[in-house]
């Protein structure tokens, strides 16, 4: 009897105690980090990551891109999902090519969209090849921050859309079909369905997609770095130089932190806005 | 069959162990740690060529900001493997200071008589009385040209004693003709922009680099850099080596570190031009990187290390470094010149650096310990804020001073060259 009561815990010791190895140390140090100086506790790390030249700008950016991305892969996601739906034959095909750029790290998405957009780059051969422009045209570079806040939206768009998709999808396919029909029969159009059935219904898988995709958003990092270097700060990669380039690993820290509390409140504050049955939680 | 093959799969496993066995037995290798000469194909230069015929030598590359850390490391636990440390002169100042090096006197002495000329050596003694490290390799940064720039060139100018004022009329004249800036810099993130500024803008504006950060001269020199900049491509906030650059035709001139402008002069040497960093009102300033060579106080095998240092400073590898890797000697060697590779073209420009009437050295920072990246950033926050935001000269530099000469009383490091010498730490004045 003793053992059988024992058994999950001792179950899921090793996962915990791994947790505590190498996040919550990690997690720890790093708070130490940011609220120190010299060992004793400061709140200077903060002071200076705030009076920084690119703190606000990249508090800005991130903000920007966030509010911007999120809500554009949340439509685009329920328009492919819904379509995806209504499809029978070749819809793992369709589904499997819009989960491709899943499989690319940020990394090597950035690299494709520069070498779209760079100066010698796909667009400018096409534009020019059109007769539309007469020499290459910058896209990316502090003179033209439009162009590249949508260039590095765009980027951003297409590499992480998939995954917001996917958990949708998942959603979409727990919704009884026989809601649906009944709602055929008394002459509901397609709209009334998706906005009084399906998103009432799929609330818990919006609500992960959103938290998911929205934490992701406020680490952005690698794909800003390859197409805007310098020239587009966020909270991320200003962590990284201050790390790596300036090697004040406290400021580092801070940012760090700040980008941990941020993301902390964004899912509160999901967690709270949409509502989600107790029923209905998996 | 299935017995045959089996056996031999456990004849080979056997074969396997044996081997590694070996390999265990012959481990007494000297591990040759480095900060320099990273990237694959240099690693592997140094690894297939270089250190071809020294015996047991394990070259192993550490990124720059790890080094330290690993270096103190192992003198405070006293487990040591390495043996030989090959770094930049400000990455085995603050290690040295700590005392963590063996002196090289004799070794020194030695090389003086073989050739090593006094003045490089004793960048090696870092101020005190004992040699804590071998120069081993210098290199510089120089300016490279497409020749079809050279037609736009203003009247008159001499590309080996260009001024500042020719360079923006040189690119003034580019841009007015094929409509887009042609002259770059690698203001990118992993550029080396902030170099620009501490090597050659400053001495040659103001004569100095931290004394004078906010002098009347700092303020007439950002004010003609504004001007230049609107004639640099805006990508170059973007560019990190000024090879890719160059070889996409993006840009015509550009200023860079050898090693980063080697590709493209290997590739087209007969397409370029190198020649030296312009002048300013007091003259040519310019910055020369020097690598060099320390064995760590309680090295496992000295003998090997100093083999080891005896090969890397013989003039043959010399010359085979600067071939391969485009690190020029630290011994009196001529190099070959008049060749057609890129490595000859970048010899000749920083030859014609070095002898230039006007030169004015300017050594990489030094005493800053971990903080060599925020005096980086002053440079470049001061750039940012004056050429890209728009912001006051004056207002700038007295804001930024302040963080500069916080920056220099907290380390305390005091003046390098051509700053004049001061007690304790350099002041902005």
């Amino acid at each position: 009897m003793q053992t059988k009561r024992l058994t999950p815990y001792l179950l899921i010791l090793p996962a915990t105690a791994f947790l505590a190895v190498l996040f919550l140390v990690p997690l720890v140090q790093t708070i130490w980090l940011a609220f120190s100086q010299g060992n004793a506790p400061s709140m200077a790390n903060f002071q200076r990551m705030v009076s920084d030249l690119n703190f606000n700008t990249a508090l800005r950016n991130t903000f920007l891109l966030t509010l911007f991305v999120v809500p554009v892969q949340i439509a685009l996601s329920l328009a492919m999902g819904s379509l995806a739906m209504h499809i029978g034959k070749g819809r793992e095909t369709i589904l499997w090519i819009w989960t491709i750029p899943l499989g690319i790290s940020d990394l090597a998405a950035g690299l494709v969209w520069l070498s779209i957009l760079q100066n010698s780059g796909y667009l400018n051969s096409f534009l020019y090849g059109l007769g539309l422009i007469e020499r290459q045209q910058a896209w990316l570079t502090y003179q033209t921050p439009i162009a590249l806040f949508f260039g590095i939206a765009m980027a951003e768009i297409w590499r992480s859309t998939a995954i917001v998709m996917i958990v949708i999808v998942a959603g979409m396919n727990q919704v009884p079909k026989d809601f649906n029909e009944a709602a055929q029969v008394f002459g509901a159009s397609r709209w009334t369905r998706f906005t009084k059935i399906t998103l009432p219904l799929i609330r818990p898988a919006l609500q992960s997609a959103l938290i998911l995709r929205t934490v992701l958003a406020f680490e952005v990092f690698a794909v800003v770095y390859t197409l805007g270097g310098r020239n587009f700060p966020v909270l991320m990669g200003e962590a990284y130089t201050w790390q790596n380039t300036n090697q004040n690993y406290g400021v580092a820290a801070a940012y760090a932190v700040l980008i941990m509390v941020i993301s902390l409140v964004a899912t509160f504050v999901y967690l709270k806005a949409i509502k989600v049955d107790p029923e209905r939680l998996p | 069959m299935k017995i045959t093959k089996t056996t031999s799969r456990l004849l080979g496993g056997a074969a396997l162990a044996g081997l590694m066995l070996a390999g265990a037995a012959a481990s007494a290798e000297t591990i040759f740690l480095s900060t320099q000469l990273r990237p694959l194909e240099e690693a592997q230069a140094m690894r297939g060529d270089i250190l071809k015929g020294v015996p047991d030598v394990n070259y192993v590359v550490e990124e720059p900001p790890q080094f330290p850390i690993r270096m103190t490391a192992e003198s405070q636990t006293g487990r040591h493997t390495i043996s030989l440390v090959g770094a930049l002169h400000g990455e085995l100042a603050p290690l040295a200071e700590r005392d963590i090096f063996m002196p090289l006197n004799d070794l020194a002495a030695e090389l003086a008589a073989a050739g090593m000329p006094q003045s490089v050596l004793d960048l090696g003694k870092l101020g005190t009385d004992d040699q804590e490290y071998i120069p081993w390799m210098q290199a510089t940064y120089v300016m490279a040209a497409k020749k079809e720039a050279l037609e736009y060139l203003p009247e008159g100018a001499d590309i080996n004693a260009l001024t500042y004022e020719q360079l923006i009329a040189w690119g003034q004249a580019m841009k007015d003709a094929t409509g887009a800036e042609r002259i770059g810099f690698p203001a990118g993130p992993n550029g080396l922009m902030a170099r620009f500024f501490e090597g050659y803008f400053y001495p040659s504006y103001t004569g100095g680099v931290v004394r004078s950060f906010r002098s009347a001269d700092a303020v007439a020199g950002w004010e003609e850099f504004k001007e230049l900049w609107s004639v640099v491509t805006p990508n170059s906030t973007n560019y990190a080596f000024m090879q890719e650059p160059l070889l996409a035709d993006e840009v015509w001139v550009a200023w860079d570190h050898v090693a980063r402008l080697k590709e493209a002069l290997n590739v087209f040497p007969e397409d370029f031009v190198t020649f030296p960093a312009p002048a300013g009102p007091h003259g040519r300033g310019y910055m020369p990187v020097i690598a060099g060579l320390a064995i760590p106080q309680g090295a496992p095998d000295v003998d090997g290390a100093t083999a080891i240092i005896r090969h890397l400073t013989q003039t043959d590898t010399q010359l085979l470094t600067a071939e391969l890797v485009a690190f020029f000697p630290t011994m009196e060697v001529d190099l070959p010149e008049g060749g057609e590779d890129g490595v000859s073209l970048l010899a000749s420009a920083v030859s014609a650096t070095q002898s230039a009437p006007d030169a004015l050295i300017s050594l990489l920072p030094i005493g800053l310990g971990d903080k060599g990246g925020e005096f980086n950033k002053v440079y470049m926050d001061t750039f940012q804020r004056i050429v890209l935001n728009g912001e006051d000269i004056a207002a700038t530099l007295a804001a930024e001073g302040d963080v500069l000469n916080a920056l220099m009383q907290d380390t305390g490091a005091p003046c390098w060259a051509p700053d004049a010498s001061s007690e304790g730490a350099c002041p902005v004045e």
